[in-house]
């Protein structure tokens, strides 16, 4: 049934003229043209390279039709082809191939008849098989695409009709652009589409992304600012403004333009105001949007790419050989012609001979080519064919290991690239990633400095090593994911979506769908840490300290005064600076809205305190003012930063006499910090009505005490763009500094001593790469001072902050270096918190320029982040935190298992040295023993003479130490980004390389993006080594890209590294199997099954060669031409691919056991040009058998053509498939049943062939030979001493191999075959034995947070550098 | 590669945990090692060597006789004849003594044989008309374009048999006489039909169909013959009108395209009805007379007469005899170099792992 609605569909695309393309034409080919186009200049010179939308319904309705002539609409085909033009389509792609172009070449060359060998349709069969093995395939793909189509296209949404005057439902397909289409909460977007109105009261709209780049936080949207109708409810029909905006474009981050209102007034529009299709809304109620792009000209569709092409290095291998198959062939045509010619030459014109008067010479040039088609089998074309479809036999195998799923996150393998399965059986250089590939990437707080003052937060220690105690790896964690997950799925449910239980993955062609039970349950772990993770024990020290503020008998003292401002200060900025999005599990994805704040709940006499506190008088700079009552400390503290880094009489003149509480939500920034603003108080009507919401804003604001955050912690969930964000949110909340919600202009806090604050939030500069930081700009709750807190990378902050003239400013820097240095060590990941007073005039300033930048549409990111760079100068340092980030389980392992391999194991990284250095002792890769070399130089003639110093060193280490033999074992040699920079030069590229191959590792700190890359380029390009990438990040991608096998671990950090890589697996540890096990395998069995073909065709072949010096090289055969071309064609096919998916050399057990056994792999043993050679020779002698002995046992007989043919053609099916169970390691009943099927098939088609054939084949029929020939003995006395003497040489070979000097491989074959006591004893012996050869220490347990370790490293890094 | 469905469990998407989809089916591994090889190995040394001495036995009673009159005796003279395409149409007839050691006991084939003459070319082997020789009624008189340039004759009369096989159709004819020592000469009497093979004489060649008022030649009408045929098909025998036309035992036995150049094919089988003949060929004088026709000296060829007792597995061929005895040679000297390395070497190797 749902075949005819293809067809039908099929047809109805052809005959409609739409212009819906497939993706295989690229989007810009269908430039909107029309003739009314033409007529209006203005919408000519936009539609170059521009588009306009306007509404369909709106007043404009009658241009409508004009301007939207050439936009695409809604439904989307991601079809190839349709029905009728499946055939040439079809066709035409396959010839692009080179080898059906070499079929087609033979078809034509028999139609030329001086050269045809056989009849013109037995030459089609082979191409005719290919093309239309390859067809079905493709079809069966395109069916699959077609009905993954069909239900995309058949989604309902609600769209504006102007007809009925209300929302109707309309199928996906139908949406155009221009349309107004409305989504409630938890609906998919249907196509990109411009934000016209919200339900949020502040124009905002969530949504998740999850299934365009899967990074599962929320991201907020606006809407279009300075729409006429925003606030009131959105009236479709007096949408009159017109939208201009960029031609379609695959860019998910920019999105270009301006909406022009019916009075001219033009708006900016930007990527925040654009809805992309394939996200869903998260907590909004229902938002309203209008159509700009729709189906394939949307950003996720034109993001859509096809499956990545690698061209494997065993297929280039194989090409190389494929080459010497042509070699070979012309030259055994060349060999026929010339005896052709020399034979015609000695002959008069004879009775038999059909009269001709070719010259002999010309004879012979025809006789070259009709050898080419008699021996067209030579070449392994059906080979290509073949190793496609074994390969996707490996991936369905690989997709299927129950040890590479992962229940937690319920994701196995996922094979992205189908082509080079077995490149990772070669893997020679492995380059890993540290954060999220070998570490959890579950950012941890475990520690502070602020102002100068270390807290070790040893209770914190203790509770996350507890936590990683019980639950690392544990199925009660995992459980208590679930169920946390599934309630919340629950609840959703309830909320509000009925239909959008349909998650749509429109970037991946594979069209992974799962419910939203799945994509939620996905998420779980990502977004949400979990309760129990998240809790930070504060250290009491800190915590006195800060409770001073609030308490109030607290010494004057200035030091103290200014440590406890640092102190609120760096809270406060761990809980603002970020883009934390605040939700709570009981309404999942429905963000808390900035929480009702009401009155305070304390007593009214606090109340007033405080805001006594708050409305002193500020004189911030006169010493005096410090020895105050308690009541203006606070205050005071928040000026002190100030007074730190200003010119003590730049703004003196404005004391704030009201209180500084939150200013109004207007977004714009008030002139003066002294305008009159609203108290702390929002009148309840503006937030949210949700009655939960504001119970739990009650909770809030009633008690800050401690034992308020436990709940607190399970009311309120964080949901963060980088895991540190979220770990920082949640410390701080532990001191009582919550982030109790976030709107586009404000911030929700509660502080302790204050109670919840509103601070308005001025700008965000988001984190950018380059500059390692993110900043906020607000307006200080309490002094009302513009305010920049900026978080980043220490070395960054560092130098951006000021000594200042005052030494504890100075100090402050000093002792946060040495701890910085000392967090570093012990492998946490290290930030730095600074802030910046900024003045009025200068904010204003600043604030000129930077709305320039914003409102620009050519080159908006490159003019905020200048005006980012200049706002973030002269910071004071805060303080700093340790995050810590734990290793991902079995990763010591893994690593030590892919070192045995003899993979080099290299990290690059862009943390720290010493935490990296930490991290590589954490998990083996370096070693208590290992000499560290360390290469940090500031200039390229000091790397280069610290390369040759390090050189020598390692010399000199090899001599004195223990392993003469290997010297790579003990060095590590440790980089960082600036020496890699002039190691990547071209100049020191061989020496740098040099050095590292001398290492046993290499670990590259501190590098970028780019550098990963190169360094992944520079060793697979110099080295000719197999390389493979493996990341999580965005940052991994173009490493993943660059190396042979890219994998993306899909992990915290959204997709983009599974996006790009070839394989994507969820832990590191799968690594081990995926590798070591499904690698070997690959690669093993590819190779051998291409070696087979080889030798099977040239085998075969070669029959028909020996016999041409028994017929004059005339290119007769002398076996029928149908069961020539079927014979490798179909009789001896498939064998060879289950061979090449099912065989199994060594058992996985003892593949995981025994890591030496990947050697052989790595060296490409299988698949040598020896072996090659070895193979084509042995095809040879069993050809010269398989002919000459039934050409001497029939010589001088009267034996016809064809009946000689017989019994060579069943011996040539023997030995080739006895051949192969020779070759092959295991035979399961599958191979029997192939093998006996085979077998099976060729009699029972001679034999039908023999008793019917009469007339169906002229002129050579068949009729009669084969029951003739099988009822003779001499028929099976010929069969099997052919089959006996042609084995013999390569089973003994074997034999006497596998006796003598058996391969590792073999030994483990035979250690399998031990009983299972005696195989575990023969394992130990030889693990002792390969350890024996490395002289290395075994069990050596090492914990990142050991700091006995980083004194070690330390001591060496101080001896060796 | 099914597309799992979305399930509802937890686990929806757990890969099944089947011995098949784990690879880990039940698998016989064929191990070659001189302990899982060496009894094979004598084993098929064993089984060779019986096979090889029984054929030697049977090969060492079966007898073959060659007679290659080409220029032999008085056939210098036709030989010569034949060199010229003038003399085509006269017929020369000579004779060749020849002497029979040993009786060949039992059936006695008599086959012509001829050397360097390729029935195995390409274009000749293709240059014939099944269709035609099944007696078809329209393909008779359209001969297939294979058979070109012996298709049709200069005046566009189609050719039947058409083709370059047929056409080079061997027309020697022999007559063998036995000279006992006492009494007089004995025409060595020859089944002349029966000689080709079944499935051939009875359904792959068929005369075009004829009744009693429609005879033969009746039948071929409209078709001429071969070019270099002295008579037309529904004549070639005139002994027998039942071996006329395609089903001519002869004509089939020739279609019947050789192996090799140098072939030998069934003339004739020895009636052993009568006379001297009863238990066979006597030892003793022959001669055959021979209708010297076929020319050929162009391809530099011979003519033979092959006289052979044929045995269960054919004529006598001592190749294969001494192939399996060779082998099972081979196969030993092998089996025993491997038991040589497996005592020396292979055992320690085996307790070195263990």
């Amino acid at each position: 049934m749902e075949r005819l609605h293809w067809v039908w569909h099929r047809c109805l695309q052809l005959i409609s003229t739409d212009r819906r393309r497939g993706w295989y034409s690229p989007p810009s080919s269908l430039p909107p043209k029309s003739s009314l186009d033409a007529q209006d200049p203005l919408v000519q010179r936009l539609s170059e390279k521009r588009r306009v939308v306007v509404s369909r319904c709106g007043p404009h309705h009658a241009e409508y039709h004009s301007f939207s002539k050439g936009f695409q609409d809604n439904s989307i085909r991601t079809t190839k082809y349709t029905l009728l033009t499946f055939i040439p389509m079809n066709l035409f792609q396959q010839f692009h191939r080179a080898a059906n172009l070499y079929f087609l070449f033979l078809v034509l060359l028999n139609w030329v008849p001086v050269v045809e060998a056989f009849q013109k349709e037995i030459t089609m069969i082979p191409l005719a098989v290919v093309l239309t093995v390859i067809a079905f395939k493709d079809a069966m793909e395109d069916y699959r695409r077609y009905h993954y189509d069909k239900r995309i296209n058949n989604i309902l949404t609600h769209v504006y009709s102007r007809k009925h005057q209300r929302y109707v439902e309309r199928r996906w397909a139908e949406v155009c652009v221009g349309d107004l289409v409305r989504l409630c909460c938890n609906e998919i977007i249907p196509a990109d589409m411009v934000l016209l109105h919200s339900s949020d009261s502040n124009g905002v709209c969530h949504i998740e992304t999850a299934n365009l780049d899967g990074e599962t936080n929320l991201k907020q949207r606006q809407v279009v600012r300075d729409l006429p109708q925003q606030g009131s409810e959105f009236i479709p029909e007096n949408y009159s403004s017109r939208i201009e905006c960029e031609n379609p474009n695959n860019d998910l981050r920019r999105f270009r333009g301006f909406m022009e209102h019916p009075g001219k007034a033009r708006i900016g529009l930007h990527s925040e105001n654009l809805l992309l299709r394939s996200c869903t809304v998260r907590n909004t109620e229902t938002v309203i949007g209008i159509v700009v792009y729709a189906g394939h000209e949307t950003k996720a569709m034109q993001n859509n790419s096809g499956p990545r092409y690698k061209r494997s290095k065993l297929e280039r291998r194989l090409n190389m050989d494929v080459l010497w198959s042509v070699a070979l062939l012309l030259l055994m045509c060349f060999v026929a012609a010339v005896g052709h010619g020399v034979w015609l030459n000695g002959l008069q014109n004879t009775i038999f001979m059909i009269p001709d008067d070719t010259h002999p010479a010309l004879a012979a040039f025809y006789m070259f080519w009709t050898m080419i088609i008699v021996l067209q089998v030579l070449i392994p074309i059906s080979l290509y064919v073949s190793i496609e479809i074994v390969k996707l036999g490996q991936v369905y195998f690989i997709q299927n290991d129950l040890d590479l799923y992962n229940p937690v996150l319920d994701t196995g393998v996922q094979c992205r690239a189908l082509n080079i399965t077995e490149d990772l059986g070669q893997i020679q250089y492995l380059f890993s990633d540290k954060t999220g590939t070998l570490t959890e990437n579950r950012m941890l707080f475990r520690r502070c400095t602020v102002a100068g003052t270390e807290y070790p937060h040893h209770e914190n220690a203790i509770s996350l090593e507890q936590y990683e105690a019980q639950g690392c790896g544990d199925a009660d964690h995992s459980l208590t994911l679930r169920s946390r997950a599934s309630r919340k799925s629950l609840s959703c449910k309830s909320l509000s979506c009925n239909r959008s239980s349909v998650s749509l993955n429109t970037l991946t062609a594979e069209s992974d769908t799962h419910s939203v039970h799945d994509t939620l349950r996905r998420h779980t772990p990502g977004a949400f840490s979990s309760t129990m993770e998240c809790a930070v024990v504060p250290d009491p020290q800190l915590q006195v300290k800060l409770s001073s503020l609030s308490s109030p008998m607290c010494s004057s003292l200035r030091q103290e005064t200014a440590e406890i401002s640092h102190i609120l200060d760096f809270f406060l900025a761990l809980t603002v600076c970020n883009t934390v999005v605040v939700s709570s599990p009981t309404q999942p994805r429905h963000v808390v809205q900035m929480p009702v704040v009401r009155t305070p709940l304390r007593s009214l006499e606090e109340m007033k305190a405080m805001f006594q506190k708050l409305s002193l008088p500020r004189f911030p700079h006169s010493p005096n003012q410090n020895t105050d009552t308690p009541a203006s400390l606070t205050k005071k503290l928040f000026s002190r930063g100030r007074s730190a880094s200003y010119f003590p009489n730049s703004n003196p003149q404005t004391p704030i006499k009201t209180p500084q509480s939150p200013t109004t939500p207007s977004g714009t920034p008030s002139s003066t910090p002294s305008i009159p603003v609203t108290p702390a108080l929002f009148s309840s009507g503006a937030w949210g009505e949700d009655v939960e919401d504001k119970q739990q804003a009650k909770d809030n604001s009633a008690d800050e005490s401690e034992s308020d955050d436990e709940d607190e912690a399970e009311e309120l969930l964080y949901e963060a763009e980088s895991p540190d964000e979220a770990a920082l949110v949640q410390a701080a909340k532990a001191y009582g500094c919550t982030l109790l919600g976030r709107s586009p202009e404000q911030v929700l806090v509660a502080v302790p001593g204050t109670g919840p604050l509103s601070i308005p939030l001025l700008h965000v500069l988001p984190f950018h790469s380059a500059r390692k930081r993110m900043s906020v700009v607000v307006r200080h709750p309490l002094t009302g001072e513009v305010v920049v807190y900026t978080k980043g990378a220490d070395n960054v902050i560092m130098e951006l902050a000021e000594e200042g003239e005052d030494g504890f400013a100075r100090e402050v820097m000093e002792r946060t270096q040495k701890h910085l240095d000392q967090y570093a060590r012990e492998g946490l990941r290290t930030l730095c918190v600074a802030k910046k007073v900024l003045e009025e005039q200068e904010y204003k300033a600043w604030l000129k320029r930077h709305e320039y930048a914003e409102t620009s549409i050519e080159n908006r990111e490159e003019l905020l982040l200048e005006s980012a760079e200049r706002l973030e100068t002269n910071l004071t340092l805060l303080g700093a935190t340790g995050i810590v980030d734990r290793l991902q389980e079995e990763v010591p392992e893994t690593i030590e298992a892919l070192q045995e391999a003899k993979i080099k194991v290299w990290v690059l990284t862009g943390d720290k040295q010493e935490t990296a250095i930490n991290i590589a002792f954490a998990c083996k890769l370096l070693r208590p023993t290992d000499h560290i070399l360390m290469a940090n130089c500031d200039s390229k003639e000091a790397c280069e003479a610290q390369f040759h110093e390090l050189q020598h060193e390692i010399r000199h280490v090899t001599k004195g130490g223990a392993s003469e033999d290997d010297c790579s074992s003990d060095c590590v040699l440790v980089i960082d980004g600036r020496t890699l920079d002039f190691a990547l030069q071209k100049e020191l590229q061989g020496p740098f390389l040099e050095l590292a191959c001398c290492c046993r590792s290499v670990i590259c700190c501190r590098s970028t993006p780019l550098q990963k890359s190169q360094v992944v380029r520079l060793v697979r390009d110099e080295l000719k080594v197999m390389t493979l990438a493996i990341g999580d990040g965005a940052n991994d991608v173009s490493m993943i890209q660059m190396a042979d096998v890219g994998i993306g671990i899909s992990g915290q950090e959204g997709m983009q590294a599974v996006m790009s890589s070839d394989f994507a697996i969820s832990r590191f540890k799968f690594l081990r199997k995926l590798i070591l096990v499904h690698g070997h395998w690959c690669y093993t069995r590819l190779a051998n099954m291409v070696l087979y073909f080889f030798y099977k065709n040239v085998m075969y072949v070669n029959l028909l060669f020996w016999y041409q010096f028994f017929c004059g090289f005339s290119g007769s055969t002398m076996t029928n031409s149908w069961v020539l071309i079927f014979f490798n064609l179909l009789f001896t096919s498939v064998p060879p691919l289950i061979y090449g998916v099912l065989d199994k050399d060594v058992s996985a057990k003892t593949l995981l056991e025994l890591p030496d056994l990947y050697k052989s792999g790595q060296n490409s043993q299988a698949y040598l040009p020896s072996t090659f050679w070895l193979t084509i020779l042995d095809a040879f002698y069993q050809s010269l058998v398989c002919f000459f002995i039934p050409y001497f046992a029939y010589a001088g007989s009267d034996i016809g053509v064809f009946s000689f043919g017989s019994p060579i053609n069943a011996s040539a099916l023997f030995i080739i498939l006895l051949h192969q169970v020779i070759e092959s390691r295991t035979v399961t009943w599958i191979h029997a049943t192939l093998l006996l099927f085979s077998v099976l098939f060729y009699y029972a088609f001679v034999l039908l062939f023999s008793i019917t054939c009469v007339t169906c084949n002229s002129p050579t029929n068949p009729y009669g030979i084969e029951t003739k020939m099988m009822s003779e003995s001499l028929y099976y006395l010929v069969c099997g001493l052919t089959t006996v003497l042609a084995l013999l040489p390569r089973i003994l070979f074997r034999a006497f191999c596998n006796t003598v000097c058996p391969s590792d491989l073999v030994r483990a074959q035979k250690m399998e075959r031990l009983s299972a006591q005696d195989y575990s004893s023969s394992l130990r012996q030889w693990r002792e034995s390969t350890a024996a050869q490395r002289h290395v220490p075994q069990n050596l347990s090492v914990n990142a947070d050991m700091p006995y370790l980083t004194d070690c490293i330390a001591e060496q890094g101080a001896v060796l550098s | 590669m099914g597309k799992k469905q979305a399930g509802t469990g937890p686990l929806s998407r757990r890969p099944d945990n089947s011995a098949f989809k784990q690879q880990r089916l039940p698998a016989w591994s064929p191990s070659l090692t001189a302990q899982t090889v060496l009894p094979t190995f004598y084993i098929l040394s064993l089984v060779c060597l019986f096979l090889g001495i029984w054929l030697l036995i049977t090969v060492e009673n079966t007898y073959e006789l060659k007679v290659d009159y080409t220029n032999a005796g008085t056939c210098e003279r036709c030989f010569e004849m034949r060199k010229h395409a003038i003399h085509t149409r006269t017929t020369c007839t000579c004779s060749v003594n020849f002497y029979v050691p040993k009786t060949f006991s039992g059936d006695v084939f008599f086959y012509y044989g001829l050397r360097n003459f390729h029935q195995n070319l390409r274009r000749y082997m293709d240059s014939r008309d099944d269709t035609q020789m099944v007696g078809r009624k329209n393909n008779l008189k359209a001969p297939s374009s294979y058979c070109a340039p012996f298709d049709y004759d200069a005046n566009g009369v189609p050719i039947a048999p058409c083709g370059a096989v047929a056409n080079s159709m061997f027309n020697d004819s022999f007559t063998v006489r036995y000279y006992p020592t006492k009494g007089p000469e004995v025409q060595v009497p020859l089944y002349r039909k029966g000689i080709a093979w079944y499935t051939d004489k009875n359904v792959k060649f068929r005369n075009p169909p004829t009744n009693n008022t429609f005879t033969l030649q009746q039948a071929f009408e409209g078709t001429i013959r071969p070019l270099y045929w002295q008579r037309p098909v529904y004549e070639l025998d005139d002994t027998d009108h039942n071996n006329n036309g395609f089903i001519n035992d002869d004509l089939i036995v020739w279609m019947r395209e050789a192996a090799f150049p140098n072939f030998k094919k069934l003339y004739g089988v020895l009636n052993r009805a009568q006379g001297p003949f009863t238990q066979g060929l006597p030892a003793g004088n022959y001669s055959v007379s021979i209708f010297y026709n076929f020319p050929v000296e162009p391809f530099r060829g011979q003519k033979e007469l092959v006289i052979s007792m044929v045995t269960w597995f054919g004529g006598q061929n001592y190749f294969l005899p001494i192939a399996y005895l060779v082998t099972s040679g081979l196969i030993l000297v092998a089996a025993i170099v491997l038991t040589v390395v497996y005592v020396k070497v292979g055992k320690k190797g085996k307790n070195m792992e263990e």
